[in-house]
C-alpha cells in the first residue's frame, strides 16, 4: 500500500462484506421460508437472490427470511419492502424469475405485474 | 455468494472462558451439516460489553442480541432462526430493568446510553481480520496525518481535542506530545501502557482484543507527531489473548505497510514490538514501567527528569496509556473541535468503565464525560440486584476512594471525581451494597497495595503494611479509638511522602472509608459490632418478629445453628453459628438481621 488512495480502496472493497452491519434502511427482500416456503422451493430461490445480487454489486440490499405469510397456495413467495416501506409481494417465483426480478425491479425500479401478488403503499 | 446473514459472537476473555470458542466451532459444524455455511458469516468479535449476560452471540441484518448461549442452543439457533427466520424467543434477552424481552439490541438500555469512541469498534469487526478495520475508515487518521499535516499541525490538533490522559492522572496528551517533541535526540520512544492491574478493571483488554489496530494507528500518529520510529507496547502477560490479538494485528499491519518502512509513500518509518510484563502492579508507574522494558526490576525513579526528557534507555519517550490511544485516531478522523464538543468543559470525550460489584449489569461502558454516577450506576448499569440498598462506589480502584449515596449525582469528570476524595483511575468502578463492610473493603484494597509495593522506599513498604496491620485488629474486634487516628495519621503522612503514584494513593480507599463512613470504624473499635456481617468476629445474626418460618435458613445452615418449626419463629444458637452469613441470604423476607440496632433491641440491652 503506497497512498491513501489506495487504502480507500481497500476500505470501500471491505466494507461491502459488513455491509449488513451497519445497514440503515434500503432495501429489504423477505422470502416466505416457513414449511410450506420450503417445500415449494424457497431455498434455491434465495439462494438465487443472493447470487444476483452479489454478481450485480449492488449496495443496501438485504435478503432475509420470514416465517409463514398466509397464503401458502403461492408459496414460494417473495416481498420486497423498499425504503419508504411500499411492499410488492411476488407469488410462485421460480429460480427462473429471481434475475428478471432483480433487473427490473430492484435495478431498473419497475415492478413486474404479471408475477405480483399485490402492492401495499405506505 | 453473498452472506445472507452474519453471526457475531463475542470474543471477549469473559465470554471466552464460557465456551464462546467453543460455541463459534459448534455453529461451523452444525451450518456445514446443514448446508448453509456458505451463506452465513462468522465472526469472533471483541467484547461487546454486556459481559453479564456473556456469551453473547448476535445475528444480523436483524439485530438479534441473544444471552447466556450454550453450545446445546446452537442446533436450535440454526434450525429456527436462520434456517426458518424465527428468532429463538427464550434466548433473547431481557433488560434488567423493566424484564421485557428486547428483540434489537439497540434497544437495549445498557448501550442506548452509551457514547462509544474508544469502544467504537470493540464487539463489531472481527480483531483478526484488518480489512474490516479498514473498512471503519481505519488508517485513514494515519494516512491523513501524515500527508496533510507537520508534527507540529498534530500537536496543536491534539491540543486543541482537549483529550487527557485515561490512565489515571488526566494530563493533557497534547501537552505530553508537545513536551517529547521538543526534547531533541534522534532517538526517541513512543509507550503504549497496557499495564492495566486494578482489581476489576478490564478496559484496556477490551481494545486490545477487541481493536488492536486502532492503538497500533494510534502509536504511528504518536510517534510522527514527536518524532519516534519505535514504540513498545507494554502488556502483562496474564492477557494473553490481547498479546496474541495485537501481535496478530502487528503482522498485518506489516503485511499491508501500514506499519514499517516508509509508510504512504512519505519517508516516515515506525515499528512497533510488544515486551510483556510479569504483572506487577507498579510497572503501570511510567518509571517503573520503562526500568522493566530496558530488563532492571520494576521500580520507579524520582521525576524530574521527566520521560519525555529522559525516558527509556536515556530517550526521550511518550508513555500514553491504551484507551487514550484508542482516542486518538477518532480525533484526527473527526477533527478536534468534534471531539472537544462530547463530554464537559474542561474533560472532553467519553470514558470507559468497566463496572463490576453489586451491580446487575456486570460490564465494560463508555459515556461522555459529564455523564451522573446515577446514569451509570442505575440507568445503564441496571442497579442493585436482590434488592439491596446501594452504598458506595469505589472509583479509581486501590488508588481512588469511595462515593457515597449523596454525590451520585455529580457529573462524572476528571477534577469533580478528585474534589470528591477519589479519582477517575483508569475506570475500575466497583459497587457496594449494604452488605459490604467498608472496612473491610479498604482493607481488601490496602492487601492489594501491601503485596503490590515495590519496597524501594520505606513510607510505602512499612506505612502500608502498619496500616494494614491496624486494619486486620479492627477487623478482628481488637481495635479502638486510637486505632483510628492513627490509621489517619499514617495514611497523610504516606501520601506526603512516597516516591511513586502507588505509594501516594495507596492509604486513598482508607482516608476515603474513613472520611464518609467513620461510623462504622466507630462501631467496629466501640460496639465491636459489624453492621453488614462481614467481620466474622464482629457479627451476631438474629431472626427478626416477620420470620414466615418458611425453614429456608435451617436448611441452608452449614452447621445446624438453627432450629425452629414450621411457621414459628426460629432461632439461630450463636455458640454453634459461624456467621457465614447464609442464612440471611436464604431468607425471603429479610427476617435475618445482623444489624446492631436489632440486635440490642431483641436483647433489650
Amino acid at each position: 500500500m503506497k497512498s491513501l488512495e489506495d487504502l480507500k480502496k481497500l476500505r470501500d472493497q471491505a466494507i461491502k462484506t459488513m455491509d449488513m452491519r451497519y445497514h440503515n434502511g434500503g432495501t429489504r427482500i423477505q422470502i416466505g421460508m416457513a414449511t410450506c416456503g420450503i417445500a415449494a422451493g424457497a431455498r434455491p430461490v434465495m439462494n438465487k437472490f443472493l447470487e444476483e445480487i452479489s454478481a450485480r454489486h449492488l449496495k443496501d440490499v438485504i435478503v432475509t427470511q420470514v416465517g409463514c405469510m398466509g397464503e401458502c397456495a403461492f408459496e414460494p413467495i417473495v416481498e420486497i419492502v423498499e425504503q419508504d416501506g411500499t411492499k410488492t409481494i411476488y407469488a410462485k417465483v421460480s429460480e427462473r424469475m429471481v434475475a428478471e426480478i432483480v433487473e427490473e425491479h430492484l435495478m431498473a425500479g419497475k415492478r413486474l405485474d404479471r408475477y405480483m401478488l399485490g402492492t401495499i403503499k405506505r | 455468494m453473498l452472506e445472507r446473514i452474519q453471526i457475531l459472537i463475542c470474543g471477549g476473555t469473559g465470554c471466552l472462558s464460557s465456551h464462546s470458542k467453543e460455541i463459534r466451532n459448534e455453529f461451523d459444524k452444525v451450518l456445514t451439516e446443514m448446508n448453509l455455511r456458505e451463506e452465513v458469516g462468522l465472526v469472533m468479535t471483541g467484547c461487546f460489553g454486556l459481559c453479564e449476560k456473556g456469551p453473547v452471540v448476535i445475528v444480523y441484518p436483524d439485530e438479534i442480541f441473544y444471552s447466556h448461549v450454550r453450545v446445546s442452543d446452537v442446533t436450535d439457533i440454526c434450525e429456527e432462526h436462520i434456517l426458518k427466520g424465527r428468532p429463538v424467543e427464550r434466548l433473547i434477552v431481557t433488560d434488567p430493568v423493566d424484564k421485557k424481552k428486547v428483540k434489537n439490541f439497540s434497544e437495549l438500555k445498557f448501550y442506548s446510553k452509551q457514547k462509544r469512541i474508544a469502544l467504537r469498534n470493540c464487539g463489531n469487526i472481527n480483531p483478526l481480520d484488518i480489512n474490516e478495520y479498514i473498512a471503519k475508515d481505519g488508517y485513514q487518521a494515519v494516512g491523513k496525518v501524515l500527508t496533510t499535516m507537520s508534527p507540529k499541525e498534530t500537536i496543536d490538533e491534539m491540543k486543541k481535542s482537549g483529550l487527557r490522559g485515561r490512565g489515571g492522572g488526566g494530563f493533557p496528551t497534547g501537552l505530553k506530545w508537545e513536551f517529547a517533541s521538543k526534547s531533541v535526540d534522534p532517538i526517541k520512544y513512543v509507550i503504549c501502557n497496557a499495564d492495566e492491574g486494578d482489581p476489576g478493571a478490564f478496559m484496556d483488554r477490551a481494545v486490545l482484543e477487541g481493536d488492536p489496530h486502532s492503538v497500533i494507528e494510534a502509536m504511528e500518529i504518536c510517534g510522527y507527531a514527536i518524532g519516534s520510529n519505535q514504540g513498545y507496547v507494554y502488556c502483562r502477560a496474564e492477557y494473553p489473548l490481547a498479546v496474541e490479538r495485537l501481535n496478530h494485528a502487528i503482522g498485518q499491519a506489516k503485511e499491508l505497510g501500514l506499519l514499517g518502512k516508509n509508510i504512504f509513500n512519505t519517508g516516515f518509518d515506525f515499528d512497533l514490538e510488544i515486551r510483556l510484563g510479569a504483572g506487577a502492579f507498579v510497572c503501570g508507574e511510567e518509571t517503573a514501567l520503562m526500568a522493566s522494558i530496558e530488563g532492571n526490576r520494576g521500580m520507579p525513579r524520582l521525576k524530574p527528569p521527566f520521560p519525555a526528557v529522559k525516558g527509556l534507555w536515556g530517550h526521550p519517550t511518550n508513555v500514553n496509556n491504551v484507551e487514550t490511544f484508542a482516542n486518538v485516531p477518532v480525533v484526527y478522523l473527526k477533527g478536534a473541535d468534534w471531539f472537544k464538543s462530547i463530554g464537559t468543559e474542561k474533560s472532553s470525550g467519553t470514558k470507559v468503565f468497566a463496572l463490576g460489584g453489586k451491580i446487575a449489569n456486570t460490564g465494560l461502558l463508555e459515556v461522555p464525560m459529564g455523564t451522573t454516577l446515577r446514569e451509570v450506576i442505575f440507568d445503564i448499569g441496571g442497579g442493585i440486584p436482590n434488592r439491596r440498598k446501594f452504598k458506595a462506589v469505589q472509583t479509581g480502584g486501590p488508588s481512588g476512594g469511595c462515593i457515597t449515596e449523596e454525590s451520585l449525582d455529580t457529573p462524572i469528570d476528571f477534577d469533580n471525581l478528585i474534589a470528591l476524595g477519589s479519582m477517575m483511575g483508569s475506570g475500575g468502578m466497583i459497587v457496594m451494597d449494604e452488605d459490604n463492610c467498608m472496612v473491610d473493603v479498604a482493607r481488601f484494597y490496602l492487601e492489594f497495595t501491601v503485596d503490590e509495593s515495590c519496597g524501594k522506599c520505606t513510607p510505602c513498604r512499612e506505612g502500608t503494611r502498619r496500616m494494614l496491620d491496624i486494619l486486620n485488629k479492627i477487623c478482628a474486634g481488637e481495635g479502638t479509638l486510637e486505632h483510628l487516628d492513627v490509621l489517619e495519621y499514617l495514611g497523610n503522612m504516606i501520601k506526603d511522602s512516597s516516591l511513586c503514584g502507588l505509594g501516594q494513593t495507596a492509604p486513598n480507599p482508607v482516608l476515603s472509608t474513613l472520611k464518609h463512613f467513620r461510623k462504622e470504624y466507630e462501631q467496629h473499635v466501640v460496639e465491636k459490632v459489624c453492621a453488614a456481617g462481614v467481620c466474622r468476629n464482629l457479627t451476631n445474626y438474629i431472626v427478626l418478629d416477620n420470620c414466615i418460618g418458611c425453614t429456608k435458613c435451617a436448611k441452608n445452615c452449614p452447621v445446624n445453628a438453627i432450629t425452629g418449626s414450621v411457621k414459628q419463629k426460629h432461632f439461630i444458637d450463636l455458640d454453634v453459628c459461624i456467621r457465614c452469613g447464609a442464612c440471611k441470604k436464604a431468607c425471603p423476607v429479610n427476617a435475618i438481621s445482623s444489624r446492631p440496632e436489632d440486635w440490642s433491641r431483641e436483647h433489650h440491652v
